[in-house]
């Protein structure tokens, strides 16, 4: 498979995009928004073609077959770069806290997985906690409420990252909401599996969404998002929902995530 | 209780409906999880305290025999007598045959998640004896014929209101014909019913919230002392715990003891600690001329032998359900047993078997809240997924669930083919969408859009645009 590039500078940091599927498959421009911020902070990044899921829905539907086949061809089209990152904590979460601990037993790829998990970052920590990035050029004139996801929160440790670069666009005011650590209701295959209950706990969230004020909602990953979006749309909330990569890219001129043309 | 947690998914949808519950729930974050909050905040040796416990209880997992002995030898020193069961049905008959060996009539009871777990309270009634629950809240729930719906606040889903009507219609024929609305009323009418029910009982039954190997004690921790009237007036108590409640030291039980009412309830400590060990000796004014202890297996040992052993390290605080966003919408009624949420989930299947709580490891969404609040660091998330896989292989999950997410992997792992199906699936769903921004139905995703639009994508795939930019820049 041909590998699509681009170059900052040949000594620059070399990121392999692991775009998701779900940004792949529902919202391209989170890819282009992660690319231009990654260039932005000196990255050299490679779209590696041989990606599609990171496996992560057959590993919590307990398919650890499936899941190991689908780590080991994440292994094999990112192991070459500086660092493999993407736009989504719950994949990226995957890949750093879950795919060493899948090839626990295997004493030939587990130095693999291992290597891969410690280069593996999640977008936005990748920016501050890596590169350092202090601030991004963006202007955003709307109040803002960010949703922080359980695998930001929790697997990956990410809560004041975000906050840290949306503090630098302009234009922007963040409005906190009651209960930003609690779960949304998407997590997987569970938002299909118990809808009522899944629904419920959305519709708690739209709730302090719209108690704050804000008039978006911003997160770090599309899971989230389309399940947020989507309860929003049914309610008739006229809220925004966009990914936090469109904003801190300034690319958020396009449609929000559920928006249509009434 | 006869278990329904085959049907979760009815009885969650009903829990969704119910509106006394659902205003129940709301204080849960209120409550015990803004006082955990304040605990956490005010100790800073919290976390440092969380690791020592873990490290206490996974050494004493790994000689678990040892200290169960150790254990026995020490009660059977103080005067005291041990039973061993497998299962529940060998600890019931275990309990029956003292309480008849006691020519006992009425047992009153100490509330204990394991005298729940074994069925105890229906066994004594069938076997003739008169038995009251002295917990409040199991009290309560003995009266209204309810099994517990929270580890720690077992009637948690009870209303003031309904509590006025079941001691109006209960208490009525013992002369309290008013019917109490305040809080304090209420306490205070129960109180005084329980009261002749402590002085006329022959045996008290107790649970245990540690086990001390070094000194065969047992300690429990109560709010309302009603433990220790149980434990200290019949002349008969037996003491029911299952097998991983033993810890090494009193040193230790004192550690778990600082985790464990600051994780439940928001308490430093509880109101009453009470270490109990042996009958009366010459010596004391009072106590129980007989002392047993039913030690329960059920499905431990088991447990301990495989990657589930990081469960038997749990103190029963219930910290995981009051921080879970799927227990906090449904309550504990809907897991259709005794234990609910999180550390439920995966206790139900171990002892009930997953034909009948297959349901309770998938109704959790891995966000991880359980796992952090849990005192003992119990990995819940990751045994959650491992009874998933359990099921995986023994095909217990939904074949359509099967079906679907192979089809996904088999496309996933063939990128080439990945790329050429999505690109004008999207394509098309985006054109389809276009107007309204989202899909009020979807065929074969109605789980989805029963409850929410599915927001439409915007068009094409990044893979598909990037290569096109790409080769524009070449």
């Amino acid at each position: 498979m041909t590998t699509a590039e681009t170059t900052n500078t040949a000594d620059s940091p070399h990121v392999g995009l692991f775009v998701t599927c779900l940004v792949d498959l529902y919202r391209p421009s989170v890819g282009f928004a992660a690319v231009k911020l990654l260039q932005q902070a000196g990255c050299r990044v490679t779209v590696p073609q041989a990606q599609t899921c990171c496996g992560q829905p057959a590993f919590n539907s307990g398919d650890d077959r499936h899941a190991r086949q689908l780590a080991v061809q994440v292994l094999n089209a990112f192991e070459e770069f500086d660092y493999i990152v993407g736009p989504s904590a719950s994949c990226l979460g995957t890949i750093r806290c879950h795919y060493p601990e899948m090839f626990a037993d295997d004493t030939g790829l587990l130095p693999r997985f291992e290597a891969l998990s410690s280069k593996s970052y999640e977008l936005v920590s990748f920016l501050v906690d890596v590169l350092g990035v202090e601030a991004v050029e963006a202007g955003f004139d709307h109040c803002v409420t960010y949703h922080d996801s359980c695998s930001a929160l929790r697997e990956l440790g990410i809560k004041s990252q975000p906050r840290k670069l949306l503090a630098s666009v302009s234009g922007l005011q963040l409005n906190e909401s009651q209960g930003t650590d609690i779960c949304c209701g998407f997590g997987g295959t569970f938002c299909v599996k118990y809808p009522e209950i899944s629904g419920r706990m959305a519709a708690d969230k739209v709730a302090s969404v719209e108690a704050s004020g804000a008039d978006t909602l911003l997160s770090g990953d599309l899971g989230c998002l389309l399940n947020l979006a989507g309860k929003m749309r049914r309610e008739g909330k006229p809220t925004r929902v966009y990914h936090i990569a469109e904003v801190l890219a300034n690319m958020a001129d396009c449609k929000s995530i559920g928006e249509g043309d009434d | 209780m006869q278990p329904h947690s085959r049907h979760f998914k009815a009885n969650a949808e009903a829990a969704l409906r119910e509106p006394n519950l659902q205003a129940a729930l709301k204080q849960l974050e209120l409550g015990f999880v803004a006082g955990r909050q304040r605990c956490y905040e005010a100790l800073p040796e919290f976390e440092s305290l969380r690791d020592r416990a873990k490290d206490i209880l996974d050494h004493t997992l790994d000689n678990l025999d040892a200290y169960l002995l150790e254990y026995e030898a020490r009660v059977i020193e103080s005067g005291g007598k041990l039973h061993w069961a497998s299962t529940p049905l060998e600890a019931r008959e275990i309990v029956i045959r003292i309480c008849r060996d006691a020519e006992a009539k009425t047992v009153i009871r100490g509330k204990s998640m394991v005298g729940e777990e074994i069925g105890i309270n229906d066994a004594l009634e069938a076997a003739g004896f008169e038995v009251t629950e002295t917990d409040l809240g199991e009290y309560i729930l003995q009266l209204a014929k309810e099994p517990p719906s929270h580890i720690v606040a077992p009637a948690i889903h009870k209303t003031k209101d309904e509590i006025s009507d079941l001691f109006l219609e209960h208490h009525r024929d013992l002369g309290f014909t008013r019917r109490q609305t305040e809080r304090s009323a209420l306490v205070n009418e129960a109180r005084q019913v329980l009261r002749g029910k402590f002085l006329a009982a022959d045996v008290g039954i107790t649970g245990a919230n540690f086990l001390i190997a070094e000194t065969g004690s047992n300690v429990i921790v109560t709010n309302e002392g009603n433990g220790d009237l149980t434990s200290t007036l019949p002349r008969v108590q037996i003491v029911t715990a299952a097998i991983d409640k033993v810890v090494p030291t009193l040193e230790d039980a004192s550690l778990l003891l600082r985790l464990l009412a600051r994780s439940a309830t928001g308490q430093d400590i509880t109101a009453y600690t009470t270490f109990t060990t042996g009958p009366r000796r010459k010596q004391d004014a009072d106590g129980p001329v007989e002392y047993h202890v039913v030690l329960i297996d059920n499905h431990r040992s088991e447990m301990l032998g495989s990657e589930l052993r990081p469960m038997l390290r749990c103190i029963r605080c219930g910290a995981c359900m009051n921080h879970c966003p799927v227990y906090g919408r449904i309550g504990g009624h809907a897991y259709g047993w005794i234990y609910p949420g999180p550390m439920g989930s995966v206790l139900t299947p171990i002892m009930l078997g997953l034909d009948e709580a297959g349901h309770l490891p998938n109704a959790c969404t891995l966000n991880g809240r359980c796992e952090t609040v849990c005192p003992v660091k119990i990995p819940l998330p990751r045994l959650l997924r491992s009874l998933r896989s359990r099921q995986h292989l023994q095909r217990q999950n939904s074949s359509l669930a099967r079906v679907a997410l192979s089809l996904w992997t088999w496309v996933a792992l063939r990128p080439r083919l990945y790329q050429m199906l999505t690109w004008p699936a999207m394509s098309l769903l985006s054109r389809l969408g276009l107007k309204r921004g989202g899909f009020r139905r979807m065929p074969f995703a109605s789980g989805w859009t029963r409850v929410r639009d599915l927001p439409t994508p915007q068009g094409s795939t990044f893979q598909v645009l990037w290569q096109q930019q790409q080769r524009g820049r070449k």
